[in-house]
């Protein structure tokens, strides 16, 4: 943006350069950062870097030996299974609440506290928690034997096909309170007339929420998806606190299988390839999304 | 009136005072307080609230737990003795690694990183947001959007290259990295969330200032600042408690010494070596939550303006 400086008023050049100066910190995070860090990182992904980056370019290979890995595989099988089920999970118990806490009800505010408070904590305190909460010897499953009902078993954490659903757990008891709170602001923005044109219509509540307010709030779900996938990708601490991947590699999800490659097993050419493919997901997720809300035609510049 | 409202809960109840009731009652009938309706309602939410509860339940009882009690018992009874042994203990001697001095290490970290890259990053994010409201440049919008685009790409497509900056420049692996690597993160919600205030502000006010001669940084200082006590507010419980939660970054940008509270956290209750002691752990565990927790109870409507605004980030 240097062709500036050939602008006729003086003046107000010399104003915008102010503002130029003050948005430095920005433009190098936006350049630098954003669009430089992840055209490197897509760059290498290209090569067969080990230890450190280096420039041999072996085409597709990193790819190929990706998903020819039965880590990543499970990576992606377990993000694809956490994902559907969290997305589905959090919008419907989001939206049962906050339809609850609609009702004009007492208590408001001390619901509400309660339901957001885990928003609060981060995923290591969340995973630390639940798995202690899940712990088989100490946990529900040791309280309901000691009830009598000895053969009760309820062992996620430690148990290969479902251990990504004691996962889930985790994640939505920290999550849903921000859906209900996303959930309950769509609720109150819609007109108390269409409630009451529904009742004078005699349609009973919930055909009211399915056919006429849960439309009436699609910008509202639209937000809140994206919120909730772009999390979901990204999830990492959770699974690190709560099982660091096992037992053996039955909770490994993609943002693990990075780190461990860039950080630890210093392979980073399956690490670059691992994280662009992350980034391909997301891109497949916002792309849509980006369309939609801003119906590709974007004002000036 | 009172006793007929206690007496219409059900409709039978009606029926028998009725007749009594003569002319009948004016004006809309009551709401009975104890109704099908009612009880699933407050039914629902409660079980909800209590399921919610139940872990930071679990985790206070734990915490007040001697071992051999911990051993003996299930993780929901109440403690028959408290101690408060466990959280000194977490606190100050809990092992990690070759360090054995607790969270307080990592404590001290997290406040050295948090309040800077908390200052930092609404400093900058503020008058970025200012600039992109009230002075556009060419290309300003460009940059923006590349801003909150980046805001969505996933943290460990940008963390290597990060690395190779942070190691040029010589500060990979102290606390002033990993205080850039926050702001720089921070930057695109905030932003936004500067962006959007600063516009909603009446425009004549900065036309006033500007014919009364004043520049760019007046006008932010003098106008802008004053009027913008609360969006600076919401900005802050974003930024402290999500630097304050942040454990990837902190994994990948500090080393042993400088680990923050979540880092040592994690590397204190999953460290293979010895007996594990649940009640130092969990002692451990909501140590680590107390600063978000205390931010969101003390802060409480604006708690959720503030997840509402930047719910984007993390």
């Amino acid at each position: 943006m240097t062709g500036q400086a050939r602008a006729g008023r003086p003046n107000k050049l010399l104003r915008n350069l102010n503002a130029k100066i003050a948005s430095i910190p920005m433009i190098l995070t936006a350049l630098v950062i954003f669009v430089g860090g992840t055209l490197w990182t897509v760059f290498y992904s290209f090569t067969n870097s080990k230890l450190l980056p280096r420039l041999s370019f072996v085409g597709f290979d990193q790819y190929e030996r990706l998903w020819a890995a039965p880590r990543w595989v499970t990576a992606i099988e377990n993000l694809a299974v956490y994902g559907i089920l969290s997305l589905i999970f959090s919008l419907v118990i989001g939206f049962m609440l906050a339809a609850l806490m609609d009702q004009k009800i007492r208590f408001e505010n001390t619901f509400r506290t309660i339901f957001l408070y885990p928003f609060a904590l981060s995923f290591i305190v969340t995973g630390l928690v639940w798995q202690w909460v899940l712990n088989p010897d100490f946990g529900i499953q040791a309280v309901v034997r000691s009830m009598g009902w000895t053969s009760f078993t309820f062992n996620p954490l430690y148990t290969p096909e479902i251990v990504i659903y004691g996962i889930l757990i985790a994640a939505l008891w920290q999550g849903t309170g921000l859906v209900m709170c996303l959930m309950l602001a769509g609720l109150r923005g819609i007109d108390e007339d269409i409630w009451k044109a529904a009742r004078v219509d005699g349609i009973p509540m919930w055909r009211t929420y399915l056919f006429i307010v849960i439309p009436m709030m699609r910008p509202v779900f639209i937000t809140t998806i994206v919120i909730i996938a772009s999390g979901i990708v990204k999830v990492y601490d959770l699974v690190v606190a709560q099982t660091s991947g096992g037992p053996g590699i039955s909770s490994e999800v993609p943002a693990k299988y990075v780190y461990d490659y860039m950080f630890q097993a210093q392979n980073l050419g399956q690490g670059f390839a691992a994280s662009t493919m992350m980034l391909v997901t997301v891109a497949i997720i916002i792309v849509p999304w980006a369309y939609l809300e801003f119906g590709g035609g974007r004002k000036r510049g | 009136m009172a006793d007929v409202g206690t007496l219409n809960t059900t409709s039978a109840g009606i029926d028998a005072v009725a007749p009594k009731l003569g002319e009948g009652p004016s004006g809309p009938r009551p709401r009975p307080a104890v109704s099908a309706r009612n009880i699933m309602l407050y039914g629902t939410l409660t079980i909800a609230a209590l399921y919610y509860l139940l872990p930071l339940y679990v985790m206070v009882v734990t915490s007040l737990k001697g071992m051999p009690e911990i051993r003996l018992g299930n993780i929901f009874s109440p403690p028959m003795e408290i101690t408060f042994e466990p959280w000194v203990k977490a606190w100050a001697q809990a092992c990690t690694g070759l360090n054995c001095d607790g969270l307080s290490r990592g404590f001290w970290n997290s406040v050295r990183i948090t309040v800077p890259s908390v200052i930092i990053s609404i400093a900058i994010a503020s008058v970025n947001g200012y600039a992109l409201a009230n002075w556009r440049f060419r290309g300003s919008e460009l940059f923006f959007s590349i801003l909150i685009v980046g805001a969505f790409i996933p943290y460990q497509v940008m963390i290597y290259p990060i690395v190779i900056i942070l190691r040029e420049i010589g500060i990979y692996g102290t606390l002033t990295g990993l205080i850039v690597v926050h702001s720089i993160f921070g930057m695109p919600i905030l932003t936004l969330l500067f962006r959007n205030y600063f516009v909603s502000l009446p425009e004549e006010l900065f036309k006033a200032a500007r014919v009364d001669g004043a520049g760019f940084w007046q006008i932010f200082l003098r106008i802008m600042l004053p009027m913008s006590l609360p969006i600076f507010v919401v900005a802050m419980i974003l930024q402290v408690t999500g630097i304050w939660n942040d454990f990837l970054f902190g994994v990948v940008f500090t080393r042993p010494d400088t680990y923050p509270m979540t880092v040592q956290l994690n590397n204190i209750v999953n460290s293979v070596q010895g007996v594990k002691e649940y009640n130092v752990n969990m002692a451990a565990t909501i140590l680590t939550g107390l600063v978000p927790l205390i931010v969101y109870f003390v802060s409480g409507r604006l708690f959720v303006r503030g997840i509402a605004a930047g719910a984007v980030k993390g």
